[in-house]
């Protein structure tokens, strides 16, 4: 599971990272080619109502739509890393008050928040930005099961030798607790960068996205907002469709497989 | 279930909605102390997105209504009051239409819409996903864990596309879009229900796609480590029947989890499955959330967040009053 | 009724049982033809070490193994002359419980967590019950009253749930299942492992009284050779799933034949026969890649070149006592201690 996950996010990368040496990308900006192409051997993709050529489109697209879910799931990782450890190892009111706020939260549905920061900032929103809005949510999941991991390993016999050893708490952390929980780190950062994707995406679909940047999301959007469904032009949608799937089970294939790393108890059931 | 615990909930209910609206309230005003209704009105008569004789008469609306010249206190505890009786304002972007009086029409719709499929994905998914994890099951329903996990990797609109471009388009089986056919009234006939009920086929087709497969990976999670318990076990040894021990034992065991999480999803539906209705058209609170997003109604906007908020809070509360009558492990009294 | 007693009516036959587990590595005989006569209203204790094949063979028994393992070759037969090792799904289904009834293990956890006793004790007999004579809930209710009055627990019982319940309490809803439909022969596999001393001997004593009541045959799997040596008439004792002795309480215990059993008795501290054995010195088993020959003879103290190669059988050796070793094949009068 784990290859067949890699192997689809890598053949999704060398797209993005060798496309513009065959392609000219400066067809994914408007008025470049002649709009509402069908497929044919000059637009492989199509082109849309303004002209894009889709190809284009799609190498432009895909790296930045993967740049939004790397950006927002290593920042909301690394704030889970560190609310998850904190919490998990320290124990007490601070975990109580960590805990608390992250289930409180939790409850919110996510999506709506986006919504809500997404349109009063909307005029500003760049590739970035919308890293950084679908990151503050994509902190919470992450805390909360690193969280519950950290205090199952607390307990196992030989974080207790290391303490016996005479290790303070950072080596603990760092040497014991960080190494063996790295697979299953793995398989959450995976699983963020997913929810963050899947975050923008949404986001982008209504609308409340980097307005000149042609993301996956965004090509969904002008797609939508042109009824190229009803007036026949499949590809315009279709394209982004097939590349967001392949990013999406590649990615759950990964932390399926990297899950499986991290319990082998699992491995049984498969 | 102790009176202590439901002050206790109810209190993280109120206090939810309450950050909620003041999240609202505040962050359209963090800018320099500006006039927020005149600065929006503003912008939307210059892009020609308002009626202009509509915003004298909904400015001095809103002056009256926030007491805008009154200190920003007052002015937060009159919008709070406002909030907590559900009177959400008027539309910017369609004055005189009031916020609470456009959601409330299209709840029904939603509700209607996602109740009814995320129940019947559940379902579905439940069971297959226990099924999949059965050791006694047939071999082909437990090779069907893949194509699940694929299903549920896709968002809901993109499936949403694809059906509508299939059974929609190219089969010409169920209308492309809206909740009803447009020109038929809407009073309470049966035609008038088939219509509705024939428009919802394909929306709910993809939304229910997607439900059996996330129901499906999280129950075949949990059946795998159910059916190694002991009480399986047991239960085998004394020559229980097979489906018994599937339904009564596994399943009902396994699912425990699943009901937490279709609680939350019950609520998430109508903010979750936003972008199906704007593909749709479909005449429900996603659709008004995506239209007033274009408009940039933020009255609109700020109104339907609140009110999903509230109504996610409100049935998360109501899971966990309820949550003990399905597990009599969990109990909110104190148990010494 | 005692062994000795002359008039030893058989109630369940084993021939030749297999179970094997198949591997990456390649196939493990977890029961390796195993032959045991139990006795009608007898009481026997099968004992070995985790891993020898002794609660395979009660899963065996009930047809309960699981893939990768299955049952490959062997027969068990009841006194009517029901092979259990050949019955179809449904009619397996119909002797558990009914003639062959198990007490589980681990009881902590073997009651089903959101179903009332009382429920899953009425289910249990429904699920029995031929179509049309499931008995009205009332007759089901006093039927359950009744249950657990014999294995001393309260009526109120029947409407709490498991989590409410001491780890004994639990255990003995469990026996009151087990005895339900009145069984021929009751598999209890170690069944006061996790409970305390006190309750451990309340469980055992429960469990003797109703095996008198109901004349029925227990086969006790355990390793507390004190719990063994209190309860059992006749003692097994299994080593890589092979049976390698078998004989009365006394015997075993006082004059054990196989270098196996005689590690094993010495083993235990020896004011008293109390308390379980810890193994003995050597290394384990492996099931994968079984020596030839006698599978013991590699940490055996008495191994001759014979046990290389030659697999001994199980042989009579002393009235009623059966062993497995070929010290006793070349002379059957020297004991080999």
């Amino acid at each position: 599971m784990l290859a067949a996950g890699i192997c689809m996010i890598l053949l999704v990368v060398l797209f993005g990272a060798l496309g513009p040496i065959f392609v000219d990308t400066d067809k994914a900006q408007p008025l470049a080619t002649t709009p509402r192409q069908e497929p044919s051997w000059e637009h492989p993709f199509g082109t849309d109502d303004a002209g894009r050529d889709l190809l284009a489109v799609m190498i432009v697209g895909v790296p930045l739509t993967m740049r939004i879910g790397l950006l927002a799931g290593t920042v909301g990782m690394s704030l889970g890393v560190f609310l998850g450890f904190t919490s998990g190892y320290m124990g007490g009111k601070i975990d109580t008050a960590i805990r608390g706020t992250v289930d409180t939260l939790l409850t919110v549905p996510g999506l709506v928040v986006l919504v809500s920061i997404a349109s009063t900032i909307r005029e500003e929103i760049s590739v970035n930005i919308m890293a950084l809005v679908v990151a503050s949510l994509a902190w919470m999941w992450p805390t909360r099961t690193i969280r519950s991991q950290v205090l199952t390993m607390r307990e196992r016999a030989y974080v207790q030798m290391a303490k016996l050893n005479g290790m303070n708490n950072r080596e603990i952390i760092w040497k014991e607790l960080f190494p063996n929980l790295l697979p299953y780190l793995a398989a959450n950062f995976t699983n963020a960068v997913n929810w963050a994707i899947l975050s923008s995406v949404g986001l982008e679909a209504l609308g409340l996205g980097p307005q000149n940047d042609p993301t996956l999301g965004m090509t969904i959007y002008w797609a939508i907002t042109f009824s190229a469904l009803i007036r026949g032009m499949w590809w315009w949608w279709a394209i982004p469709i097939f590349f967001i799937a392949l990013i999406f089970v590649g990615l759950l294939l990964i932390a399926a497989g990297l899950d499986e790393l991290a319990n082998p108890k699992q491995r049984k059931a498969v | 279930m102790s009176w202590n615990y439901t002050v206790k909930r109810v209190a993280l209910f109120l206090i939810v909605v309450w950050a909620a609206a003041s999240v609202n309230f505040f962050v359209p005003r963090l800018g320099t102390g500006r006039d927020p209704i005149r600065e929006k009105l503003g912008q939307l008569a210059a892009s020609g997105g308002l009626r202009q004789d509509g915003i004298e008469a909904m400015v001095k609306a809103y002056q009256v209504k926030f007491g805008l010249d009154k200190p920003l206190y007052v002015q937060y505890l009159n919008f709070l009051g406002d909030t907590f009786t559900l009177d959400l304002g008027y539309s910017l972007a369609n004055y005189p239409a009031r916020v609470g009086q456009m959601i409330g029409n299209a709840i029904p719709w939603t509700i209607g819409l996602m109740l009814v499929s995320v129940l019947i994905g559940f379902a579905l998914g439940t069971l297959m996903g226990a099924l999949s994890a059965w050791p006694s099951a047939p071999r082909f329903v437990r090779n069907m864990a893949v194509p699940l996990m694929t299903l549920s990797a896709i968002p809901p609109y993109l499936l949403g596309l694809i059906v509508l471009y299939i059974l929609g388009l190219k089969l010409e089986l169920f209308p492309l879009s809206g909740g009803y056919s447009p020109g038929r009234l809407a009073i309470a006939s049966v035609d008038f229900y088939l219509d509705v009920l024939h428009h919802s086929v394909l929306p709910a087709l993809a939304i229910v796609m997607q439900q059996v497969g996330f129901w499906a990976l999280g129950m075949r999670g949990m059946m795998v480590t159910t059916s190694g318990e002991d009480y399986i076990t047991l239960a085998e040894a004394n020559g229980l029947r097979n489906r018994t021990i599937f339904f009564r034992f596994g399943l009902r065991n396994a699912m425990l989890p699943q009901l937490t999480a279709l609680g939350l999803s019950l609520a998430n539906v109508v903010a979750g499955q936003v972008i199906v209705e704007v593909i749709f058209a479909y005449p429900g609170i996603g659709t008004v959330l995506f239209q007033a997003i274009q408009a940039s109604d933020y009255t609109v906007i700020n109104g339907v967040v609140l009110i999903l908020i509230m109504s996610i809070g409100l049935v998360t509360m109501l899971m966990d009053f309820f949550y003990p009558l399905l597990d009599p492990r969990i109990s909110h009294t104190r148990q010494n | 009724m005692s062994v000795n007693g002359g008039n030893k009516e058989t109630l369940l036959d084993i021939r030749g049982m297999e179970v094997h587990f198949e591997t990456r590595r390649g196939i493990a005989r977890a029961v390796n033809e195993v032959d045991l006569t139990l006795y009608k209203g007898e009481r026997f204790g099968l004992v070995g070490e985790s891993g020898s094949g002794k609660t395979t063979l009660i899963l065996a028994l009930l047809r309960m193994i699981k893939t990768p393992g299955f049952i490959a070759a062997g027969s068990a037969t009841l006194d009517d002359g029901t092979d259990l090792l050949k019955l179809n799904r449904e009619e397996i289904r119909r002797v558990r419980l009914k003639r062959v009834a198990m007490v589980p293990q681990g009881a902590m956890n073997s009651l089903n967590p959101v179903m009332r006793i009382g429920d899953q004790l009425m289910l249990t007999i429904r699920e029995h019950a031929e179509d049309g004579e499931i008995p009205d809930k009332h007759t089901q209710l006093k039927q359950v009253e009744e249950l657990f009055y014999r294995v001393g627990l309260k009526p109120a019982v029947a409407r709490l749930y498991p989590h409410e319940l001491s780890g004994g309490m639990k255990q003995r809803a469990c026996i009151a299942q087990a005895i339900s439909l009145n069984p021929q022969l009751i598999l209890a596999d170690e069944p006061t492992s996790a409970l305390d001393v006190v309750v451990q001997r309340q469980i055992m004593q429960t469990l003797r009284k109703l095996q008198n009541e109901l004349d029925a045959t227990v086969l006790l799997v355990g390793h507390d050779m004190g719990l063994m040596a209190q309860f059992a008439e006749r003692v097994g004792i299994m080593y890589g799933g092979k049976l390698v002795e078998v004989g009365p309480v006394e015997d075993i215990f006082h004059n054990p034949q196989h270098p196996y059993t005689q590690l094993l008795i010495s083993s235990i501290p020896n004011f008293e026969i109390k308390g379980e054995f810890r193994g003995i010195p050597g290394v384990g088993l492996s099931l994968l890649d079984p020596p030839t020959g006698c599978l013991f003879h590699p940490r055996c103290p008495k191994a001759i070149d014979r046990c290389k190669s030659v697999e001994p059988q199980l042989k009579e050796v002393a009235a009623d006592q059966l062993v497995s070793c070929l010290l006793h094949e070349e002379d059957q009068h020297a004991p080999a201690s």
